[in-house]
């Protein structure tokens, strides 16, 4: 049975977040000492050694994707912490600002001297004004004491927009524009930020950084699932006995996170499905609960790991009304630059009304099908990919809620 | 501060329109099309892409609304908590419906998604300050704070 | 070189192609809305999606570079399968009045329609139902039809730096528009229409005006009149099945004829009448230290964009009319006398290559003839329809002759169509008037091209007069800035709002690419060299209007019908 094991949320509770001194007394700041004793090259390759992988939802080797921004010729390049955390149910990234600041800076500073920035942004998304805060006395904290040695860190705050979350989004956005993605390649560690070699890693990936520089790459392999190791921040949401949140390691399976951490549902209710990893995510039915959370793992059951949202619904429920609401945010958070996305998002939302209202036919169904394969494939960037997930996989699970509300 | 100095403080960050936005925002609540305008000739963008960026982020408004900004989360986790609930409870304290403002200026009621505070659903936001696991029974207590 | 494999046919292209370039080397045309040869890639409308071995995701054939080894499909079941659906959520909110739509068999998005055989759309139509915008004379958009490729955009801040459109809103709430969500009239909009060229529908247009044409026609008490520009007979033919240029001038003149104008004339001859007052006005202030450098003054749209942008460097703008406006006062005054017409009963039409003609005609100052000057500008494009209208075959439509007075030009005329022209112009004529001498060559060769900036010097007995040519306003914008900074060495710049100069302007034949523009631009050469008078003081018609009725260029008749002055247009956005 899985225990809860907290890496990046080592200092949760521990130490007064305000208070850099709680941090370095805890050990912070060691980690940054030792990477800049190591070449950037060995830094590197120890990160890309210890298998850590993206926790923003792509899940991409962090080492690997270092070495190109590491290997662009450029004077200038930056570091850019991803602090958009605009999935719903998802409040990982604000648990680690608010009570560990220091664990990500050092985090990006580590990341800064690997691949030779001098200037890291934050961009945190606009909903959490006290975060930002937080962040900013941190960040004073530390350039009063010198860690940061001559890396600059700016918060910039986004300001309502889903899409941000996606990197090249967020870029653009830091950049004063409207927060529509870029076509890739080229990639953001060839040319991201003011066309410059750029490094775009999420508050959780930051914040394992130190621990893993301090205790190895071979340590923190070890932990969890090989192929995706470390730990998760979990939040849980909706129909669960304790909504908190969780830092387990990468073995654990779906139902452990409902009914051991999250106490199994309430008032003795049936389970109905889970969705995790955010709003995008497919929802699972029972007879999936006993796979691992670790990226690879959910892939195989044609879900995803995301942002570590864990939304649970009961028996009770009206999974085709959440759906439908679902796709509202969808159709409300479409950046609107590419066509599938713009126009695919709003019919699915309409559709998904149509049926929820009792005037669908089962038509409908085949039709948001056929805008699942087409807008997973097509659309530029993750958000209108992802978009049609949650009501696919609710048709694919709960056909007979679907065909209640047509019939 | 006048909107002038407030954007000019953002002069000199590239890419600051909108931090100096939201700064303006927080005073006047809504980003009247001057303010447009002066910050695209600080920032030295068109003021056609001001306005884009304006009117694209769902935290600005270009049109006048109430002082007190009142986002009531419909993301699913909060619609299953009983978020429009809330949202009724709101709109019959202020005599308002969503989307609109209080005739006295004192309050804009919106919908946001997610705010990030989903330990205790459903959640609003007033003013960015947030207020955890409300209903109709705690919402005029909440709003007598601003009032 | 990059090898790949398309659909199974292997192809070698150079290294930074795109998908789409590749397909195109071994004839295979991708379907596309957002591209435009002429413009950074977008990769927003995502018909162009192509299966990429080793991919889930399809790419975008146009913003894909290729990459040794890659295996490209472009026609599987599944990119048919997205291109279909994609193209059906595009229609689903566009509407489907093709039949009455001013780019009817001529839209990007009818043919895709039509090639991808869209026929049941799933999607309930649901037209968004905004008012057109007809606040300008020239211009009309249907926000209705716009389909949010951004070409429109692209042209107006990246080939204009006119910025006078941006998005507005997100998702399937967003919209191009003005600057600010205002007309079209209130924002720095220049009326030049590139960006008509540029949709790939018919959400931008000129705005039509063929109904006043016929009732004009129909008034037994008008006389209708009409002026051709320079640029219009090498690309009228375009619009009546005929290569660029193929459409001899007298044909075509037989042609407006049969649709009703009672006389023929020609803007050329204004052109040439430019000349002099221009040139002239170029010595004065060479002579007397005038405001230098001098600008040119023929294009309406340049003429927009310095009084919206540059509104400090009027006094450097030419006071010299367009051609279309001196010939405007000259018709209901000199013409009218001559013919011994009653000018009120003029009817004067003109036919541009240009959208913002109809705005420069609708001026309140352009009056000086006591009526009206132009009644009536319809374009290039519009004269095409009334052609196509009147089942008029070409081929077999006997010459005719220009009426008298205002009706006989030179070569020199005849190349104001073209960057440059202007330019090259003035300089035949310059030359002559200051040297004395007669120019043994009078090509100009280093003021002519596609080149966004061009620049000469001319020895005019021994002082050496520099000049600068800018076509696109982007172009322009760079030359301003250098004037307004002081720092321009320049004596005389030629600017055309429009990119290759009135051959490219926004009331031409619709055409994407610059290629097009250059084609234009050699058969204006071609026409120059074949005319037996290359000057424009050497017109017999331009030595009888000073003898009989101006007398001198810049004397008292001129500065009253041929010149003009300027007013900033203190837009309240740009």
């Amino acid at each position: 049975m899985a225990e809860e094991m907290r890496i990046v949320l080592r200092n949760y509770g521990k130490i007064d977040p305000l208070k850099i001194e709680d941090y370095i007394a805890q050990g912070g700041y060691k980690a940054l000492e030792k990477a800049r004793s190591m070449s950037q090259s060995d830094l590197i390759a120890e990160v890309k050694k210890s298998n850590l992988r993206g926790r923003g939802g792509a899940g991409f080797n962090c080492g690997q994707k270092w070495s190109f921004a590491y290997g662009a010729e450029s004077d200038i390049k930056y570091v850019v912490c991803n602090a958009d955390e605009g999935e719903p149910g998802t409040y990982k990234d604000r648990l680690i600002m608010e009570n560990d600041p220091q664990a990500l800076l050092e985090g990006m500073a580590i990341c800064a001297y690997a691949i030779g920035a001098k200037q890291g942004y934050i961009y945190c998304r606009g909903e959490y004004p006290q975060v930002i805060k937080i962040l900013n006395q941190a960040i004073e904290q530390a350039v009063t004491k010198g860690v940061l040695a001559d890396f600059a860190i700016e918060v910039r705050s986004g300001a309502g927009a889903y899409v941000c979350g996606e990197e090249t989004a967020l870029i653009e956005s830091i950049e004063g524009s409207r927060g529509e993605p870029r076509f890739k390649p080229p990639y953001p560690p060839s040319q991201g930020l003011w066309g410059k070699p750029t490094i775009v890693n999420n508050v959780e990936t930051f914040a394992n950084l130190p621990a893993i520089v301090e205790n190895g790459a071979d340590w923190y392999a070890s932990i969890g699932v090989p192929s995706y190791p470390g730990t998760k921040i979990f939040t849980l949401t909706g129909d669960v006995n304790n909504c908190t949140f969780f830092e387990v390691p990468t073995n654990t399976t779906i139902r452990e996170l409902i009914y051991k951490f999250g106490g199994g549902i309430p008032a003795g209710k049936k389970f109905k499905a889970v969705q995790i990893g955010g709003t995008s995510g497919a929802f699972i039915p029972e007879s999936q609960l006993d796979t691992p959370v670790a990226f690879d793992n959910m892939s195989t059951i044609g879900a995803t790991l995301g942002s570590g949202a864990v939304f649970v619904v009961d028996e009770t429920r009206d999974i085709v009304d959440v759906a439908a609401r679902i796709a509202g945010f969808f159709e409300h958070e479409s950046c609107g630059k590419c066509a599938p996305c713009r126009e695919g998002t709003a019919r699915i939302a309409e559709i998904m009304e149509n049926i929820n209202d009792g005037f669908g036919e089962m038509s409908d169904l085949a039709l948001l099908k056929k805008l699942g394969r087409v807008m997973s494939v097509s659309c530029l960037c993750g958000l209108g990919q992802a978009a049609p997930a949650p009501v696919i996989t609710t048709i694919e699970h709960f056909m007979a809620d679907y065909q209640a509300k047509i019939l | 501060m006048d909107y002038k100095e407030i954007i000019a403080s953002y002069a000199d960050k590239p890419g600051g329109i909108i931090e100096a936005f939201h700064a303006v925002q927080s005073q006047l609540s809504y980003l009247p099309r001057e303010v447009i305008a002066e910050a695209a000739q600080v920032f030295n963008i068109p003021v056609s892409e001001a306005y884009g960026v304006a009117s694209f982020y769902s935290m600005f408004s270009t049109e006048p609304r109430g002082k007190n900004i009142i986002r009531i989360c419909e993301s699913a986790p909060c619609h299953v908590a009983g978020a429009a609930e809330v949202v009724q409870a709101l709109e019959r304290e202020l005599g308002i419906f969503m989307g609109e403002s209080t005739a006295d200026g004192l309050f804009a009621l919106e919908f946001t998604e997610c705010v990030g505070q989903c330990q205790a659903t459903p959640v609003i936001t007033i003013n960015g300050e947030p207020y955890l696991d409300v209903n109709a029974a705690t919402i005029p207590g909440i709003l007598a704070k601003y009032r | 070189m990059i090898n790949l494999t398309i659909d199974g046919i292997n192809v070698s292209v150079s290294k930074g192609s795109t998908i789409l370039q590749a397909a195109r080397e071994v004839g295979i045309y991708l379907p596309t809305l957002c591209w435009h040869p002429d413009q950074a890639v977008k990769a927003n409308c995502r018909v162009c999606v192509c299966e990429v071995e080793g991919n889930r995701l399809l790419q975008a054939g146009c913003s894909t570079p290729v990459t040794e080894g890659m295996v490209v499909k472009t026609k599987t079941p599944q990119v048919i399968e997205a291109r279909r659906t994609i193209l059906e959520l595009i229609l689903s909110n566009h509407p489907q009045d093709c039949l009455n739509c001013i780019r009817n068999q001529n839209c990007e998005l009818q043919d895709l329609a039509n090639e991808y055989m869209i026929r049941d759309n799933p999607f309930e139509l649901k037209v968004r139902g905004y008012k057109l915008d007809r606040s300008t004379p020239s211009i009309v958009r249907d926000q209705d039809k716009c389909i949010l490729c951004r070409r429109c955009i692209d042209a107006c801040s990246v080939t204009q730096s006119v910025f006078a459109l941006g998005v507005e809103g997100r998702g399937v709430n967003s919209m191009v528009v003005p600057t600010m969500g205002l007309p079209l009239m209130e924002s720095p909009c220049v009326l030049c229409g590139q960006c008509i060229h540029a949709c790939p529908v018919g959400a931008i247009y000129e705005n039509e005006q063929i109904d006043e044409f016929l009732a004009a026609v129909a008034d037994p008490d008008k006389i209708v009149v009409t002026q051709i520009a320079p640029a219009i007979r090498l690309a009228i033919g375009e619009e009546v099945g005929m290569n660029t240029g193929e459409l001899p001038m007298e044909v075509f003149v037989t042609g407006l004829r049969q649709m009703g104008f009672d006389h023929v004339l020609h803007t050329n001859f204004t052109a040439d009448l430019t000349i002099l007052e221009e040139g002239n006005e170029l010595l004065n202030r060479l002579k007397e230290g005038g405001t230098l450098p001098m600008f040119t003054s023929c294009s309406p749209g340049w003429i927009n964009f310095c009084e919206t942008f540059y509104p400090d460097l009027l006094d450097n703008l030419s006071t010299c009319k367009s051609p279309q406006q001196m010939f405007g006062s000259l018709v209901k005054t000199y013409w009218a006398e001559k013919m011994g017409i009653d000018p009120a009963k003029i009817y004067s039409v003109s036919i541009m290559p240009c959208t913002a003609k109809k705005y420069e005609a609708s001026r309140p100052e352009m009056n000086s003839s006591g009526y009206r000057d132009v009644d009536l500008v319809l374009t290039t494009r519009e004269i095409g329809r009334l052609f196509r209208m009147s089942g008029m075959d070409f081929n077999q439509l006997p010459p005719s002759d220009f009426d008298s007075w205002m009706g006989k030009y030179t070569g020199a005329a005849v190349i104001f169509g073209a960057t440059g022209g202007v330019m090259e112009a003035a300089l035949r004529t310059v030359y002559e008037v200051v040297t004395e001498q007669e120019l043994k060559d009078v090509n100009f060769t280093g003021v002519r091209g596609m080149e966004g900036i061009k620049e000469a010097a001319v020895d005019l007995n021994g002082t050496e007069v520099k000049v600068a040519i800018a076509h696109g306003l982007s172009n322009a914008r760079k030359l301003m800035d250098q004037v307004r900074s002081g720092e321009s060495p320049y004596h005389f710049i030629e600017i055309m709002a429009c990119p290759g100069g009135c051959i490219g302007g926004g009331g031409q034949p619709l055409t994407k690419a610059n290629k097009k523009r250059a084609e234009r631009i050699e058969a204006i050469y071609v026409e120059d060299e074949g005319m037996p008078i290359r000057k424009s003081h050497e017109n017999p018609e331009v030595k009888i209007i000073y003898d009989e009725f101006l007398h001198e260029p810049l004397g008292h008749k001129s500065h009253e019908l041929l010149h003009t002055h300027y007013h900033a247009k203190n837009k309240r956005y740009l």
